[in-house]
């Protein structure tokens, strides 16, 4: 499907949240590193929904915990302290990760507050362990400029990273407190974005200065993006926590396409006249026409005495089997509402049935049990009786708000780009005080230390990578992204070597190595840069280059001499090397003979499959000329 | 909500010229930049020269005040948040009666996420509607006894709240509930403990160690465990109703002569010393844990001896200890003194002349350990022997601060020394345990 983003009023805001690689977690002394082991203890809380000033609560949160939503979190004493177990007060807000915030604000054209004052978001999926996640504004405003388009920044904000799930069974949730804690800048952008593509532009604009301050977190996970996504007559969808940069495109799209084919339903409805009052509570007990089905799923449920539920969607019949985006029907929206509200394992409807080893014969009783005709839609789902009608009741309102268009949601992403649904948007941000952090002015002074000293920016280092050393742009882009770029400044002030072989080895060659399963990760800078220094001196070759770093690899704590040591590749002695080339003419005696002096080429090859990382090529050449003229002119 | 809370100086006076109140919209601009937003109150703590705004975000932000340059407006009045609290649930006929008695800290609370300010919950339906589970298990009748900080109570609230739970047990009341601040609610519990005798039904003291405006307090918990033992529990005792642990699973009742605040700030901080728990809150349940203990009896009649003798002092002992404290306290005319000695019950030999002298001044001088788990012997050492000599009373294992407040209620229950040391001797509410048992890691679980 293509689709004229500008036509239909898309409009994309981000949110970028990265770690920071500081010293220790945002308010204690713990090391801002998670674990992988099996969880050293454990503890079990409930998170209570809180009434708000107006008597609001969450309702799904309310829901969560009437069903005795409980969650179960994972601790080892290496990562955590009472702190993130909410066993004791925060300590102050760490400033070193403040300084890497205001340092992006600065080169962002960011405006710093004049005092930060630390606030308490209610979050109560768990994620945090004291029901709320502790954040600040750190500036405001400032702008970051995307192929010449000026896309505008709203705030900078400090904020804690979540505990990571990591199960769920029941009510009974899992969640890891190690990542709890960690620094997060968040970066929000106005939602001027205008397509899928230049969301996917923003969002590596921005990760590549966040990188550009060296001060922050790599890996998987260590950067995730929210993105909130609106079209004209549609709603405004947030997708929260995409990890993988190469989503952000296709997420958008995908939900482009969902808000477009939701609008299109609506329509559908209005022409077939369906009204909000047609929408009846009316679950009905169907398991008899199901008592001798094929059907596993309901077969295997009603063996174990549970029941099978319908519901009439009056003239929903076509519509639920509509693709919105690809893989996800209408039908696909109500079946993760009725996972979430009746927590029953999925649903059957009309539009797919006969199927899944049901017959046209029990679809023709289901509809007159239900008194359904060929326009409308039935939906039916199995599981304990109350289950059955809190998941249906999830279904009927799916389908009203089917005939408004879009619901406001919280989606979260599938591995594919299309999204799921979370939980409806909760109201405005319940936000208050955190008492327990004192606020922080911001100095004058400290500005100026952190503006003497800014990075560069992305684009500014690149040209002048590509200035000073003579790098390609993709070689120079590579470096930017790598973890080197500091380290092939460095060793390119200190040695002679080619600043181009210093960065292909840092770049290239450590991926090709770390795909061949060398484990490259182990290699320090100190490790690294001898490397380069011994080339320099001419102990070894460069083409020894990838061997003496997968030994190098293999036995951590080594140095280069040891290494060249041990694979045989120190360098032969002039001497030695000439009555080497001497003996090869010799023995190819005719061949020289026949060839004369373009015998060199073959002659060089044999020497240095003889000699191979022991010797310089242009050593061995000039040695071979001298032997060649000196055998000829005999 | 005072107008202006917070804000001093030449920042409050040119909020003040321009009719400015916290809760109205304004804007503030300075060096050509503008900021938007409801002037919030500012801590007294802070400096003077912030000026605390909400952003249309929610967020707090703090703008910098400089005189001369910073030009303040008020736009207008920012809408107010109404409050509708949801109707609350009503409690079921038959259920058993609880008193709740406020004395301070806030067990049940709800967020002005406006001003960030917490709210207690006091009356019955405000509990009801905070915690509505409470209404499936008591009909509940509450009241605020004292509002003051924990730390702030002396033996004269310990009389006051040991006359006001007499008068509840009067109006046939099933049990009562105290909320109290976590600080020293170890001392009230043990001076309830010995005002109230004879108890007819459970007096439970809960407090929370993690702020009840916290979806994860611990407070409703201790809350719900508290008013099951009030209206159903099979001991009529004082007890500390808290959590036993980290998690949100149980609730132990500790004695109010053996619990002490061992930690500063997690959940599981009160802890039996000596003992184990009484009993245990659990899935739903109260369950016994020891067998020893006074049963609930309805018709059993109250006696209340609810006063104490406030010149009664604890004193640590430590290396460079001065004894010159010890009769500045009799100067001072005290008559009574709890020393928390070493080990088995020691003080130095240096302190010997000034503890004599106390004894023979006519005070009654005892002797605790601080070493907080195990029992006083005084028989070992040379040192020991001396002080028994000298009259010094061991204190067995009961706690330091249980010493000094039962000291203080066996001398406000007579002027007689001798009949003060006989009380003191005498085991009433469990203070003293016959023999000392093993308890790994001081009883600390896990
Ligand atoms: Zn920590």
């Amino acid at each position: 499907m293509t689709l004229d983003y500008k036509a239909l009023g898309l409009r994309v805001g981000l949110e970028i949240h990265q770690e920071l690689a500081t010293s220790h977690k945002l308010f204690c002394a713990c090391p801002p590193r998670l674990f992988r082991e099996e969880a050293e203890y454990t503890f079990l809380r409930r998170l209570r929904p809180t009434q708000s000033e107006l008597g609001e609560v969450d309702p799904a949160a309310l829901f969560e915990f009437q069903q005795g939503k409980a969650i179960l979190y994972e601790a080892s004493r290496e990562t955590d302290c009472l702190v993130e177990m909410d066993e004791e007060p925060p300590g102050p807000l760490n400033p070193e990760a403040v300084d890497i915030c205001l340092t992006v604000a600065l080169m962002i054209g960011s405006r710093p507050v004049d005092e930060i004052h630390v606030m308490r978001k209610t979050v109560i999926d768990g994620s945090n362990t004291t029901g709320f996640q502790r954040t600040c504004v750190v500036a405001l405003g400032g702008e970051v400029y995307v192929e010449g388009k000026r896309i505008g920044i709203e705030q900078i904000c400090l904020e804690e990273d979540a505990a990571r799930k990591t199960g769920e069974s029941g009510v009974l949730h899992r969640y890891r407190i190690d990542r709890l804690g960690i620094p997060l800048i968040e970066i929000s952008t106005e939602p001027v974005i205008q397509s899928p593509e230049e969301a996917r532009k923003v969002a590596l604009a921005i990760g590549q200065i966040l990188r550009a301050t060296g001060r922050v977190r790599r890996g998987l996970g260590t950067i995730r993006q929210d993105i909130n996504i609106s079209i004209e007559g549609g709603a405004l969808i947030e997708i929260k926590g995409v990890q993988q940069l190469d989503l952000v495109s296709k997420i958008v799209k995908y939900e482009v396409q969902r808000q477009v084919a939701l609008l299109e339903i609506r329509d559908e409805l209005q022409r077939r006249g369906v009204r909000r009052e047609e929408l009846r509570e009316e679950f009905i007990d169907v398991t008899e026409v199901f008592q001798g089905t094929r059907c596993r799923v309901l077969r295997s449920s009603i063996k174990k005495g549970r029941r099978v539920y319908a519901l009439r969607l009056p003239r929903f019949a076509g519509l639920l089997g509509r693709e919105l985006c690809p893989g996800r029907r209408l039908g696909t929206e109500m079946a993760d509402r009725a996972k979430f509200w009746g927590r029953v394992s999925g649903l059957f409807h009309t539009d797919e049935l006969p199927g899944y080893g049901i017959t046209p014969k029990e679809v023709a009783e289901l509809r007159s049990a239900v008194g359904a005709g060929e326009e409308d839609a039935v939906v039916i789902t199995s599981g304990e009786p109350q289950r059955c009608v809190d998941a249906l009741r999830a279904v009927l309102e799916r389908a009203a708000e089917a005939l408004e268009g879009v619901p406001s949601e919280t989606r979260g992403p599938n591995p594919d780009g299309t999204t799921h649904y979370m939980r409806p948007r909760p109201g405005a941000a319940r936000m208050y005080p955190e008492t327990d952090v004192v606020p922080i002015p911001i100095t004058p002074e400290r500005l100026e230390r952190i503006r003497s000293a800014l990075p560069e920016m992305p684009e500014e280092r690149l040209s002048r990578l590509m200035r000073e050393f003579h790098l390609n742009r993709k070689l120079a882009t590579q470096l930017i992204d790598s973890d080197y770029l500091d380290l092939f400044e460095s060793i390119c002030r200190e040695t002679k070597v080619a600043p181009s072989l210093v960065a292909v080895t840092l770049t290239e060659t450590l991926k090709s190595l770390g795909r061949e399963g060398v484990k490259v990760e182990t290699l320090d800078d100190e490790t690294l840069k001898q490397v380069f220094i011994s080339l320099d001196r001419g102990l070894m070759v460069k083409e020894s280059i990838p061997d003496v770093l997968s030994w190098l690899a293999n036995h951590p704590g080594s140095t280069t001499k040891d290494a060249v040591k041990a694979l045989g590749l120190e360098l032969l002695q002039e001497e030695e090397l000439w009555e080497i080339v001497r003996g090869k003419v010799r023995e190819n005696e005719e061949l020289v003979r026949r060839m004369g002096l373009r015998a060199v080429g073959p002659l060089m090859g044999a020497v240095m499959r003889e000699v191979r990382g022991r010797a310089r090529a242009e050593v061995v050449r000039s040695l071979v000329e001298r032997a060649l003229k000196e055998f000829l002119g005999k | 909500m005072e107008r202006l809370s917070g804000y001093r100086g030449e920042l409050r006076r040119a909020l003040e010229e321009e009719g400015i109140n916290i809760g109205d919209l304004i804007s503030v601009r300075s060096r050509g930049f503008e900021y938007r937003g409801i002037l919030m109150p500012r801590s007294e703590l802070e400096d003077e020269w912030h000026i605390v705004l909400k952003l249309k975000s929610g967020y707090n932000i703090g703008v910098a005040y400089r005189p001369g340059e910073t030009v303040i407006r008020r736009l207008g009045e920012a809408e107010k948040p109404h409050f509708r609290p949801p109707p609350p649930p009503v409690s079921k006929e038959g259920l058993p009666r609880v008193s709740i008695i406020s004395t301070g800290g806030t067990i049940a609370s709800r967020v002005d996420y406006f001003s960030g300010r917490v709210y207690p919950a006091i009356s019955a339906s405000d509990l009801y509607s905070v915690v509505p589970e409470l209404s499936e298990i008591a009909v509940i009748r509450s009241e605020i006894l004292y509002s003051v900080f924990s730390e702030d109570l002396t033996p004269e609230h310990w009389s006051g709240m040991a006359r006001r739970v007499a008068e509840e047990i009067e109006g046939d009341v099933d049990g009562v509930v105290i909320t109290h601040g976590t600080d020293t609610m170890g001392y009230s519990a043990a001076a309830l403990s010995f005002a109230l005798q004879e108890l007819p039904v459970p007096v439970i003291l809960v407090g929370s160690q993690r702020s009840s405006d916290r979806p994860s307090s611990d407070a409703a918990l201790n809350l719900i465990g508290a008013v099951t033992a009030a209206a159903r529990a099979p001991f009529a005792e004082v007890v500390v109703g808290m959590h036993r642990t980290t998690s949100d699973t149980e609730i132990a009742f500790h004695r109010g002569t053996k619990v002490r605040k061992c930690h500063t700030s997690a959940r599981w901080a009160f802890q039996s010393v000596n003992t184990e728990p009484l009993a245990l809150y659990r899935k739903g349940r109260i369950e016994m844990i020891l067998k020893d203990y006074r049963r609930r009896d309805p018709e059993r009649q109250l006696v209340l001896r609810d006063r104490f003798e406030e010149r009664v002092a604890l004193v640590k002992f430590h290396p460079g200890f001065d004894p010159e404290l010890i009769d500045w306290l009799v100067d001072r005319g005290y008559r009574g003194i709890v020393l928390e000695g070493t080990g088995l019950g020691h003080v130095a030999q240096r302190c010997f002349k000034s503890v004599g002298r106390a004894v023979e001044e006519g005070l009654i001088v005892a002797m605790t350990s601080q070493c907080i788990w195990g029992r006083v012997h005084m028989k070992v050492y040379r040192n020991g022997i001396m002080l028994l000599r000298l009259g010094v009373i061991p204190m067995e294992d009961m706690l330091p601060e249980t010493a000094l407040v039962k000291l203080m209620w066996a001398l406000g229950q007579t002027e007689d020394r001798e009949e003060a040391v006989r009380l003191l001797r005498k085991n009433i509410a469990h203070e003293f345990s016959p023999r000392t048992l093993y308890q790994p890691w001081g009883g600390v679980q896990r």
